[in-house]
């Protein structure tokens, strides 16, 4: 695993979507720094986190897009899976690559908040270790979903795409739900909503379920990637 | 050591591999051959563990690559088709990638030494894959696989798309690695693996055809004997002189070889001598026979005779089975068919040519 971490982290940073992904994370969470808590000298920071949620939605896919379309592309999967690694192994370094670099992102907002604590000399915890800990389960879970769908196909901007169009459906489902008469399927549309989720961490609600929810996903998505690798030998 | 039993695997309705049994021994280098489309790939692929069998065995020094996987690919240095590089690392970042790969026990910086030394790429180590010519690519995939000193190596058409240079190179290399290493290689190079390889199993249309020594097959195949000769005069005689000749089964003109004579290849029942005959019946026309020569079978041959779909077999396979009347009538026809075809042609050219002439000159023939 540590292998397979180590050159997609590499691989990342050799190519230019390492520093893209960081790059527009970091301009636009400092635009809305600057644009409300320093200018309008506020320590409330729910302005540097909102609009996030959508961020990633277009960024993530494009992170995870090539994690496994281009090894079946370039037909390097040969080298990694007749090498002496179990499938789990392989996923999961992978998925922890595509984790590492969202978290140099979602570094940024460290130094935000030790420049406002410096400023004002307090800040609202809650809501900040609300969205973070919001932020970090929803990265999770939509790089296990692109690494899924980029398992499926052999071509970059088909997984993107499909990436983006799955989570966007996880985004709407619950205003979709509202137009569903049948009471059980509305429930379970309703459940699987990703932006309720979010929005009750980023209010500073630490919600026992939802987190359950959110590593399931992502722990399915990952699991569901191993059977992808294993199903591809049987084909 | 590698046992193959009865491996099968299907895709949908097609078999791509039909029920395939072979041993390799250790030490022993296997030539691995077949045609386009005939499974060499995936049975490779099946061996290493790539993809799964559909039905069958295959076991790596004992252990069951489908029950065991990390133990039985542990023994394995693989060469796909296609080397697996990751074009944007430099040489050294991939090697040291496949020596943490493979959790490699070895000594790094002395091992990794070693494999470049081997196949000759110390000068492009710290260099980006993706710059490098073809056969240095195909080297690096070659070091991937000897990273970890695996006991067996599976190399798929190594030497594919090299210059001659670097064929020869590569060549002596797997020699070498034959030493020490147990080898499976796969080749459309016959003169490679007959050069090579200590056996030789050639598959066809995903069946296997034959599983001998090159030597063995050779002389097995070579019953049917064939002569090229080297005579003068106009083609259409000498096809009826020597047609005319008991013992011979059928001739063929090959092209002009040197300016007024034509190669014949003649093909013998096997049992009668023609020579004598058909020098006495040459010269009685005042012609002159410039070369005559036997050949026996190549390996090429028997790889042409056996993927053409004359059902030869040999080996472990099923007994050879002889071609019916019917199917050799029907061949004969179609050879003195086209020959015929080829050489009115041939006398139509030259009358326009030379219409005068009595003596007709062979020279305006082909050209």
């Amino acid at each position: 695993m540590g292998a397979i971490f180590r050159r997609e982290i590499k691989a990342y940073f050799t190519s230019p979507i390492a520093y893209i992904f960081i790059a527009v994370f970091y301009v636009y969470t400092g635009m809305y720094f600057v644009g409300t808590n320093i200018y309008s000298a506020t320590t409330d920071m729910t302005y540097v986190f909102s609009g996030v949620f959508t961020l990633m939605m277009i960024m993530l896919p494009l992170l995870t897009m090539r994690l496994m379309s281009e090894e079946q592309k370039q037909k390097t999967d040969q080298c990694l899976l007749t090498a002496p690694v179990n499938l789990a192994a392989i996923v999961m370094g992978k998925f922890f690559a595509a984790l590492c670099v969202f978290l140099i992102g979602m570094a940024i907002y460290i130094p935000y908040i030790l420049v406002l604590y410096k400023l004002a000399g307090s800040i609202a915890w809650a809501t900040v270790i609300g969205n973070m800990f919001a932020l970090l389960l929803l990265g999770a879970s939509f790089i296990s979903i692109g690494m899924l769908i980029s398992s499926l196909t052999e071509n970059q901007i088909v997984a993107a795409i499909a990436s983006f169009i799955v989570i966007m459906l996880f985004y709407m489902i619950d205003v979709l739900a509202a137009s569903v008469s049948v009471d059980w399927l509305k429930n379970v549309m309703v459940s699987l909503g990703f932006y309720n989720r979010y929005y009750e961490f980023t209010n500073g609600i630490i919600n026992i379920p939802s987190i359950v929810f959110f590593l399931s996903v992502t722990f399915i998505c990952n699991f569901l990637t191993v059977r992808v690798l294993e199903k591809r030998r049987w084909g | 050591m590698i046992e193959v039993k009865n491996l099968t695997k299907q895709y949908g309705e097609k078999k791509a591999v039909n029920n395939i049994s072979f041993t390799v021994n250790d030490g022993e280098i296997l030539g691995f051959l077949g045609p386009n489309g005939a499974g060499k790939s995936t049975t490779m692929n099946m061996l290493t563990g790539y993809i799964s069998a559909t039905d069958g065995e295959i076991l790596i020094n004992g252990v069951d690559i489908m029950e065991e996987p990390l133990e039985a690919k542990k023994q394995i240095g693989y060469l796909p088709e296609i080397p697996p590089l990751y074009m944007d690392m430099t040489v050294k970042d991939y090697l040291n990638f496949i020596y943490d790969l493979k959790k490699c026990k070895l000594p790094r910086q002395a091992h990794l030494e070693d494999v470049c030394k081997l196949v000759m790429i110390t000068d492009v180590y710290d260099r980006i894959i993706k710059h490098l010519s073809k056969g240095y690519k195909q080297r690096v995939g070659l070091a991937q696989a000897l990273i970890g000193n695996p006991p067996i190596l599976i190399l798929d058409e190594p030497t594919v798309g090299l210059d001659p240079k670097q064929i020869h190179e590569i060549r002596t290399l797997i020699k070498k690695l034959g030493k020490r290493h147990t080898l499976i290689l796969s080749s459309h190079i016959l003169s490679e693996i007959q050069a090579v390889c200590d056996r030789v199993v050639i598959i066809n249309k995903g069946k296997l055809a034959a599983d001998d020594t090159p030597e063995n097959l050779t002389k097995k195949l070579s019953d049917e004997h064939r002569i090229i000769a080297r005579i003068d005069g106009t083609k259409e005689e000498n096809l009826k002189l020597i047609q005319g000749i008991k013992g011979v089964a059928s001739v063929t003109a090959d092209m002009e070889r040197e300016p007024g004579t034509f190669d014949y290849e003649i093909e013998t029942d096997g049992v009668t001598d023609i020579r004598a005959e058909l020098f006495k019946r040459v010269a009685a026309k005042n012609r002159i026979i410039y070369s005559l020569k036997s050949t026996e079978l190549t390996l090429e041959d028997i790889f042409l005779k056996i993927t053409m779909g004359e059902d030869v077999s040999v080996g472990r396979a099923e007994p050879k089975k002889a071609l019916s009347d019917e199917e050799k009538a029907a061949m004969h026809e179609a050879v003195s068919n086209a020959a015929a075809a080829a050489f009115t042609v041939d006398m139509n050219k030259n009358l326009q040519e030379s219409p005068e002439t009595d003596d007709i000159d062979d020279n305006g023939g082909e050209l």
